[in-house]
């Protein structure tokens, strides 16, 4: 099916959204969507669902208009969505999830689940997407669980399928594995529009390219264009991708880790006999799929895990066993991996974020009295130095972006005395001109003499950014080599092979 | 990467923290969000009540029979009630007309200053509570273990004035937290939730409490009756405003508690700690801020000044001696009170003081019109509906939703108006 959209425009109060959106999907099409966090994707895909009513415009669907007054109007014409987070109902079965609003019933009303499970084998099998319809879906893996979201659209006959940013809660394998499903889809007939900010994927799986900027379409290229020319149509300016980094010129071992077990109090050994040193100016990307105890091992660095053994040493002092608030005091700082939860109190103002982990000294606490003006002047020159744009440093940082956000959580750690700096996937969901601000970052830290941590699932950014590569998997050291190893060879390490030549750098 | 060695990742993102967090929203929306919504709610809440004066007032009843014929009457009657009801309740809490002097006349007020003293302090409790994200329902409890404490010095020992009124205050305030805090290290050291324990600890409280005055150490000698002996004179809070006003000096005790919570919830380092535990703990415990500990200190603070109301009530409302029901439902209508105010110490201030007002005039409306008392508590329960379903309010009156983007005068608007 061709779809067409037309002069959309949303305005949202004096925001104007979208504006005057020209779009067409041909049938069978991979059409890549592609934009900063904010430049209006979302927005317009919400359009295109019903969920939001466009001021101006038009949508066509093979040369007829339509008029959504909801999603229910949307599915009906053959518009399918898969979520960024997914609407699916942890507690039920696959097979009750995918009949879910639409549920045939037998006489007396009950419900038909030998039918609802027939459609999912039969769209299982078609894809090879090995879904079972009786496992209930919070025991699924995520990307199990996004297929069961496509396996829902397909059911109702969807011939033009929505991927909102598919594959930011994905692993690398996964987001293999459903670039692989999107070309069988394509195969099929199935027209897919695939939001994105990830080039990689866009250039691995697009058959045409639109970038958005500030609700407006800005270009379109194609998918041989390189990075740096579909960065520079997104972002609006020259983007460097590579980071810019001297060769590391590293001293003696600051942090060492020795043996380190980390063990979930079910039992489970998230992180098995650890030993791997740091040295001062350094980067250290631990590399690995999401889950192989990468997590755990930052936490007992930082003091939240509960039981842990073994010894972790920073500049010849053990730190384990000891509070989060001696390790943070022993200097160091600690960029944790989902900043919303775990970083930043969404309700507190930017300069409240600022002081977030020194609450208990000087010079922002002074006998029990919090010292305002000074964490105003501290916060005016943070925010300046580390470009946070906000209309103020008395704004909520929940309402700020996730670049704004992580620079706050930076800005906070990087302007204490370290002596160690660990940055748990430091860019995950930020848009690339934030990445390049994080990663120049960090490589000045680096420079200034600190020993730095990078934790990530994303190869390239570990590609970028390590001068020694340590990869986990399974809750173990897999090998720790040089920063310039190729990809192949790290992919196979990240799946569990020990690589053939010289593990030790 | 060979996928015959694909390994099987624990599922990043499993849905239960998503669900915390959402019924953890809702929970801050309610105790902590915009003062608006709360006058709006009591204005609702009001509009409900003149509905239900109305209602269950004779003389409308009796003229609705022939509305038809002259729907003047009902009218007319629906307005004599409603605004003599609110009226009266006027002149019972803030200033009666029909009194000669300006001396008599504000005597209402002062009554409404006088409960209103006890919710504020109780109040404050509740709200400090709900600032670090506890639920403290054991105001009941708190309160009681506080009069007993601090009644017990009251009528037991024997020191010179002042100094016994201030060793009274100190052990029914430490009384109240610790009882208070007692919550807080179930909490740190178990998980055992607050709600249960709290509620569970009002019982412990009440049962002791009566067992103490029947056979304890807190029973009057020579009588019978479930009641302690009198507080001794050199404890009893003195008054404000001489013989004639009940008005007592716990009502700038509570002033000065209203100040140190505000000062403690917007200017401390321990209050930064609990509005970080509160809004979001997962984010305090990697800044090092040890939540359980936060915890504990907070139900300490909480109890205390849930224990503030207990002693005032024991040296500032019934000095006569005290029994098990001399909380008189103030620990739960603390929570009202914090709601109200919007879990902010001014707030909770204004609040408790409009409460001491229904207080206050419901009796004058039910003396003056004949209005039942229990339509000053419909009224109070509306508040608290309203105040928990912030979406109804705002659809009632047409409020944005917080977060939504603003919206402006439209432009095109006036450019119709121009137009025609």
């Amino acid at each position: 099916m061709k779809l067409e959209l037309r002069g959309i425009t949303k305005r949202f109060g004096a925001l104007v959204a979208n504006d005057d959106i020209n779009l067409t999907i041909e049938e069978g099409e991979i059409h890549a969507l592609l934009g900063e966090n904010g430049a209006g994707k979302s927005t317009l895909m919400n359009v295109l669902y019903g969920l939001y009513r466009a001021e101006e415009g038009e949508i066509l669907l093979d040369d007829v208009a339509q008029h959504f007054a909801g999603p229910g109007d949307a599915m009906n014409a053959g518009i399918g969505m898969v979520h960024q987070h997914f609407m699916l109902i942890p507690v039920f079965t696959v097979a009750e999830n995918v009949m879910l609003g639409h549920e045939q019933t037998r006489v007396g009303g009950t419900l038909d689940l030998a039918a609802a499970r027939t459609r999912v084998r039969e769209i299982s099998d078609r894809f090879g997407f090995d879904v079972d319809p009786d496992a209930l879906v919070e025991n699924l893996p995520v990307g199990v669980q996004q297929r069961v979201e496509i396996i829902k659209a397909l059911s109702r006959d969807a011939k033009v399928l929505v991927f909102d940013e598919p594959t930011a809660v994905l692993t690398p394998q996964e987001t293999d594995e459903l670039m692989n499903i999107m070309r069988q889809l394509k195969a099929a007939g199935t027209s897919i529009v695939f939001i994105t900010h990830k080039l990689r994927e866009v250039r691995e799986v697009a058959d045409r390219i639109t970038v958005i900027r500030l609700g407006k379409v800005v270009g379109t290229a194609s998918p041989t264009a390189s990075n740096e020319e579909l960065a520079t149509l997104m972002v609006g300016r020259a983007v460097d991708l590579t980071v810019d980094k001297a060769p590391a010129t590293p001293g003696a071992p600051a942090l060492v880790v020795t043996n380190l077990t980390v063990i979930d109090p079910l039992g489970q050994i998230l992180v098995n006999d650890v030993s791997f040193d740091v040295k001062v100016g350094e980067i250290l990307a631990i590399a690995g799929v999401q889950g192989n105890g990468q997590t755990e091992l930052t936490e007992a660095l930082m003091g939240l895990q509960p039981r842990v053994t073994g010894d972790i040493a920073l500049d010849g002092k053990s730190l384990r066993g000891h509070s989060v608030r001696q390790v943070l005091d022993a200097g160091v700082g600690f960029v944790p991996e989902d900043r919303t939860r775990d970083g930043l109190v969404g309700g507190f103002t930017i300069a409240e974020n600022l002081m977030l982990d020194r609450s208990n000294k000087l010079p922002f606490v002074k006998r029990f009295n919090l010292q305002l003006a000074f964490l105003a002047d501290f916060a005016r020159t943070k925010v300046k130095e580390f470009d946070v744009r906000s209309q103020g440093i008395e704004t909520p940082v929940g309402r700020l972006s996730g670049g704004n956000q992580q620079k706050v959580v930076l800005a906070r750690e990087l302007s204490r005395d370290l002596r160690l700096f660990v940055a748990a996937q430091p860019t995950r969901g930020l848009d690339v001109g934030s990445i390049e601000f994080v990663h120049e970052r960090i490589v000045a830290t680096r420079d200034a003499g600190t020993p730095v941590i990078v934790i990530s699932t994303e190869l390239d950014e570990v590609a970028a950014l390590a001068d020694r590569i340590m990869v986990m998997y399974r809750g173990r050291i897999v090998g720790i080599v040089p920063g310039d190893t190729p990809r192949s060879v790290l992919g196979l390490m990240m799946a569990g092979e020990t690589p053939a030549e010289g593990a030790a750098a | 990467m060979s996928a015959a060695q694909q390994p099987t990742p624990t599922p990043a993102a499993s849905p239960e923290p998503a669900e915390s967090s959402r019924w953890h929203n809702v929970f801050r929306e309610i105790t902590t969000g915009n003062a608006i919504i709360s006058v709006l709610a009591v204005v609702l809440a009001l509009l409900v009540g003149a509905v239900m004066i109305a209602f269950t007032n004779p003389n409308v009843q009796e003229s609705a029979g022939y509305f038809f014929s002259r729907p003047g009457d009902m009218l007319s009657a629906v307005w004599d009630a409603v605004s003599g009801a609110y009226s009266a309740l006027f002149q019972g809490s803030v200033y009666n007309f029909r009194r000669p002097s300006f001396a008599d006349g504000i005597k209402p007020l002062t009554e409404t200053l006088t409960y209103a003293t006890p919710l504020i302090a109780a109040g404050l409790g509740v709200a400090l509570g709900f600032r670090v994200g506890l639920f403290n329902i054991g105001g009941r409890g708190q309160m009681l273990i506080a009069a007993t404490l601090g009644g017990w010095v009251a009528f037991a020992l024997e020191l010179p004035a002042g100094i016994h009124m201030i060793a009274a205050l100190v052990a029914g305030v430490l009384g109240g937290a610790l009882w208070g805090g007692l919550v807080g290290l179930l909490k740190a050291r178990t998980g055992a939730h607050e709600v249960i324990t709290t509620i569970m600890l009002n019982y412990v409280a009440f049962y002791l409490v009566s067992f103490l005055l029947r056979d304890g150490f807190l029973k009057t000698p020579g009588s019978n009756n479930p009641k302690s002996p009198a507080s001794k004179e050199t404890a009893v809070f003195f008054d404000l405003l001489g013989p004639n006003y009940n008005l007592h000096f716990g009502f700038i005790l509570v002033i000065g508690a209203t100040v140190f919570t505000w000062w403690l919830l917007s200017r401390s380092n321990l209050g930064f700690k609990f509005r970080a535990v509160g809004e979001n703990p997962n984010a305090a415990k990697v800044a090092g801020i040890s939540v359980q500990r936060m915890y504990v200190y907070a139900m300490l603070f909480s109890g205390g000044l849930v224990g503030l109301a207990g002693i005032n009530q024991v040296l500032g409302t019934t000095t006569s001696g005290f029994g098990a029901g001399i909380d008189s439902g103030i620990g739960f209508d603390a929570i009202t009170v914090a709601l109200l105010g919007r879990s902010k110490p001014w707030g909770v201030f204004a609040a408790g003081i409009l409460f001491g007002a229904f207080k206050a005039g419901s009796f004058s409306m039910q003396a003056a019109e004949g209005v039942p008392i229990d339509i000053v508590l419909v009224v109070q329960s509306l508040i608290v509906l309203f105040i928990a379903a912030p979406p109804l309010v705002r659809a009632i009156f047409r409020l944005p939703a917080p977060g939504a983007p603003r919206r402006r005068p439209l432009p095109n608007v006036t450019q119709e108006v121009a137009a025609k």
